[in-house]
């Protein structure tokens, strides 16, 4: 069902297309602008409270309303699934209100709305992903004030964050954040990732696509412009390095994506799926099979169709 | 006449039109120096080319000062900004958030507009470069982020020194204007981020 | 082939459909009408106007009616609707002074022009049921043959009276007079300004506010404040539209305000008067305004030389976390899936365990036996 105003049709109350009104979208594309302009800083803005829950993808709502058009197609993903209840609900918002073509091909998709996650399908110039942001601060946990924080950016004062990081190391070995992993951009901002697996940090470096990232609650806007240096912060004696696991997807037999754990009983059994459902769709339409499929299916996570 | 005879008509269709010159501009600032075309047409005030009149329309407000030179102030221009944009005109360069300047024309500097300060470097002024053309003319090498690499452009009709004063203010990142280049329907975008190759 | 089981989509459906018949209950019973909120439930109206920024009594009405009568998710149905509305201007200053009195008490006179206006307070009940109220037809018949003499045409707010002594801080205008930040429209950057904070708190969380000015009273602020005046009553609301340049009156509005007079303040230049504390929101809603003016004297703490050392005397720390609907959407995010995070958590901690476990059995290898 649409709700936006079609062209001509001025006689009854109705929302703007992509629901936001068009002064609204001026100023969250001028925020857009100077964020590409200084890639990892957060540009503040006029947040609008928005019909869904702050924290739900409030920030990355508007800036997908700001830039969507008729052109383009829109992937909706939370948790690397396009299933999940609140990707489904945010891809019906834009359906409603944008008419959005949607698609669940990464592909395809021209703007990739994301939480947690980015595709494991690499990415491609012309695409746009927009992360939900819920803390955009990277320092937030180190120092609460954002009269602080603000000016740690400014001077460029990141020794804090390289103490907490060697304190994770001189305690446990290793730095134990494992996502929402801190960034240097363009070797001169420190910018939050937002809670994507640290897994997927070396996807943001010099990627050929643009990256928007959306914080509505906090109101603040950032960007990584296609092909920028994204670096994740380490130490020389101890690199940066991503999850990995020792077995493949159960489902398809990737080894090289993301995988989520699904405890499949009360008796320790648990088995490793690709957290991207598509991807994991993709592989097994090209004959690919994971060990326990059979078990899958069994268990109502996937079920057999006849060709 | 009626202000609306005197007034050249703005966008046929607002959302649309605005969502796709915006696009346009979202790609010239994320990948500097390719040439983007605003697809919108619309007849544009004298003094104004159409990327520059489409870019304006699509971002200025009455929340957004404009600095224009004087003689496209006190012009059709000018009447035509605050008629459709109800954007105020500012004599400051240094005040304005949007400017559009002659590339071939001595003044104002580029340093004469705002570049943002340390906490908020996105108040800075975006700067419309009118030129002669954005192809054709002698070739300079740019890198940074939005290049893969290095990239060239070859825009003409600007002003001699005016590389310099580009890489002036590359040099107060992460300060400093940011650039699009206009000419007819083309833009060119070159955010401070951009680092201009010495020539050899 | 095996292709994903999704049920996404289907289950958000049947939520919508299921809290509607929660929402209806039992249909025996009778639907709630709207009217029926407005009318008898105006003390929650009230929160849900204050609390979603908007002035409209059936708006909020149905706003109660369609969540169940929890007053954030009211307020976000408000929020969401508002953002939405075209913005003609702003109003005029509305006139306190003026205001057509329903109820008007001061702590620090015991008479003053105008006198005290008990007016509906639940102040002096005692707090027992009232089983009559069972019965859904019991009729209101005054039991008692109040007063009923009318109230006296002029009503001077106490500030005013203090401030004619030159004992009262004085609060004019800043420069220029210029037209109030709207934090629903810009950003807000710290230190914040008063408009910001009187904002933010007059659509901030009655519950949260409260707790901080009775942080503030305890001594997490140190303030020692007087009620100087809390009074509740109609005031009219005038606009300028640009075309015509003269003020047109829209209607009026219920509000409460309420004007705390504090420790007084002097210095060389300027002698001692004491500090007020203001607080002014929609509807007959005391208990928030008299905890917005204790905050709002706290966080005056800088403007007066005062160390800011707790809560309420910290603006960031009070306009960040006073917005209710903000807050309780990302308290209830958690509840989003976090499964893609939480597998980085347990992939590091049954390593770190792992390799734990074999160096300490490592280090058993290599020590000699030398207990035996």
């Amino acid at each position: 069902m649409t709700i936006h105003k079609a062209p001509a049709e001025d006689t009854k109350p109705a929302y703007n297309y992509a629901y936001l009104d068009e002064q609204t979208k001026r100023m969250i594309r001028r925020a857009l602008l100077k964020a590409v302009a200084v890639p990892g800083y957060q540009v503040p803005f006029g947040s609008r409270e928005m019909p869904l829950a702050r924290g739900w993808g409030t920030g990355g709502i508007q800036v997908t309303a700001a830039i969507i058009g008729p052109a383009d197609t829109l992937k909706v993903i939370d948790q690397g699934a396009d299933d999940t209840t609140n990707a489904v609900s945010i891809r019906k918002f834009f359906e409603r209100t944008a008419d959005a073509r949607t698609s669940e091909v990464t592909d395809e998709a021209t703007i990739i709305q994301t939480r947690h996650r980015i595709p494991e399908a690499p990415l491609k110039s012309g695409q746009i992903m927009v992360y939900q942001v819920p803390t955009p601060e990277p320092l937030r946990r180190l120092e609460p004030r954002e009269a602080e924080t603000r000016k740690m950016h400014a001077w460029a004062e990141y020794g804090l964050m390289q103490v907490k990081l060697y304190e994770d190391i001189a305690r446990y070995g290793e730095i134990t954040k494992t996502y929402d992993y801190p960034v240097m951009v363009n070797g001169r901002y420190v910018m939050a990732p937002s809670p994507i697996p640290k897994f997927d940090n070396p996807k943001m470096h010099m990627s050929p696509a643009l990256q928007l990232f959306g914080a509505g609650r906090e109101k603040r806007i950032y960007a990584l412009p296609p092909y920028t240096s994204v670096r994740s912060l380490d130490f020389e004696d101890h690199p940066f390095r991503i999850q990995s696991w020792t077995e493949p997807c159960g489902l398809c037999g990737a080894a090289d994506s993301y995988l989520d754990e699904v405890v499949i009983d009360d008796r320790g059994g648990r088995m490793f799926v690709c957290s991207d459902s598509h991807y994991c769709e993709t592989r097994r339409a090209e004959g690919h099979r994971g060990t326990m499929l059979g078990d899958a299916a069994l268990s109502g996570l996937v079920e057999e169709t006849t060709p | 006449m009626s202000v609306q005879d005197m007034i050249a008509p703005g966008f046929s269709d607002p959302v649309f039109q605005s969502q796709a010159a915006f696009r346009a501009l979202l790609a010239a600032l994320s990948e500097p120096g390719t040439l983007q075309r605003v697809t919108v047409a619309i007849a544009p005030p004298e003094g104004l080319a159409t990327a520059t009149a489409t870019a304006l329309l699509t971002l200025a407000d009455y929340e957004t000062p404009v600095w224009l030179p004087e003689a496209l102030r006190n012009g059709p221009a000018g009447a035509w900004l605050r008629f459709h944009c109800g954007a105020a005109l500012v004599d400051e360069p240094a005040s304005a958030a949007f400017a559009v300047i002659d590339g071939a024309a001595g003044t104002p500097a580029l340093s004469a507009f705002n570049p943002g300060n340390d906490q908020f470097p996105d108040r800075s002024t975006t700067v419309f470069v009118q030129c002669a053309a954005l192809e054709g003319g002698a070739e300079t090498t740019l890198s940074g982020p939005g290049i893969p690499g290095t990239r060239k452009v070859a825009p003409q009709g600007l002003r001699a020194g005016f590389w310099a004063e580009v890489r002036e203010n590359g040099a107060l990142y992460p300060l400093g204007v940011d650039l699009v280049l206009c000419h007819g329907d083309g833009m060119l975008g070159l955010p401070r981020t951009t680092r201009i190759e010495e020539a050899r | 082939m095996y292709v994903a089981v999704k049920g996404g989509e289907a289950a958000i459906n049947a939520t919508h459909d299921l809290v509607a018949e929660a929402r209806r209950g039992d249909t025996a019973v009778p639907e709630i009408s709207v009217a029926q909120i407005r009318e008898q439930q105006a003390l929650a109206c009230a929160r849900v106007m204050n609390e979603g920024s908007l002035y409209d009594r059936d708006l909020a009405a149905l706003a109660l009616k369609q969540s169940q009568g929890d007053v954030i998710e009211a307020a976000f149905l408000m929020r969401a609707y508002r953002t939405t509305l075209p913005r003609f201007g702003s109003s005029e200053p509305v006139d306190t002074a003026a205001m057509a009195i329903r109820r008007r008490v001061s702590a620090t006179y015991k008479d003053l022009p105008g006198g005290q206006v008990l007016g509906p307070t639940y102040d002096y009940t005692h707090r027992l049921f009232d089983f009559a109220l069972m019965d859904t037809d019991a009729a209101v018949k005054p039991a008692h043959d109040g007063l009923k003499a009318p109230l006296d045409a002029t009503m001077p707010r106490v500030p005013d009276i203090l401030g004619a002594e030159g004992l009262m801080e004085a609060e004019l205008p800043p420069e220029g007079d210029p037209r109030p930040f709207d934090l629903t429209r810009d950003p807000v950057s710290f230190p914040a300004g008063r408009d910001v904070r009187l904002q933010s708190m007059a659509r901030g969380d009655e519950g949260f506010l409260l707790g901080l000015g009775y942080s503030v009273q305890r001594g997490f602020g140190g303030s020692h404040p007087f009620v100087g005046e809390v009074r509740v009553g109609e005031v009219s609301v005038e606009f300028v539209p640009e075309e015509l340049g003269f003020a047109v009156d829209l209607g009026d509005v219920t509000l409460t305000e309420c004007q705390m007079v504090n420790q007084f303040q002097g210095s060389k230049e300027v002698p001692p008067q004491f500090t007020r504390g203001y607080g002014l929101v929609f509807g007959h809603a005391e208990r928030k305004a008299m905890s917005m003016s204790l905050v709002d004297r706290a966080l005056k703490a800088r403007e007066f030389g005062e160390a800011a050392n707790y809560p309420a005397q910290q603006d960031e720390f009070v306009l960040y976390h006073a917005d209710n609907v903000e807050a309780a959407g990302f308290v209830e995010h958690l509840k989003l899936p976090h499964y893609v995070d939480f597998q980085g958590e347990l992939e590091l901690i049954r390593r770190i365990r792992k390799e734990r476990e074999e160096r300490l059995a490592r280090q058993n290898e290599e020590l000699p036996e030398a207990a035996e």
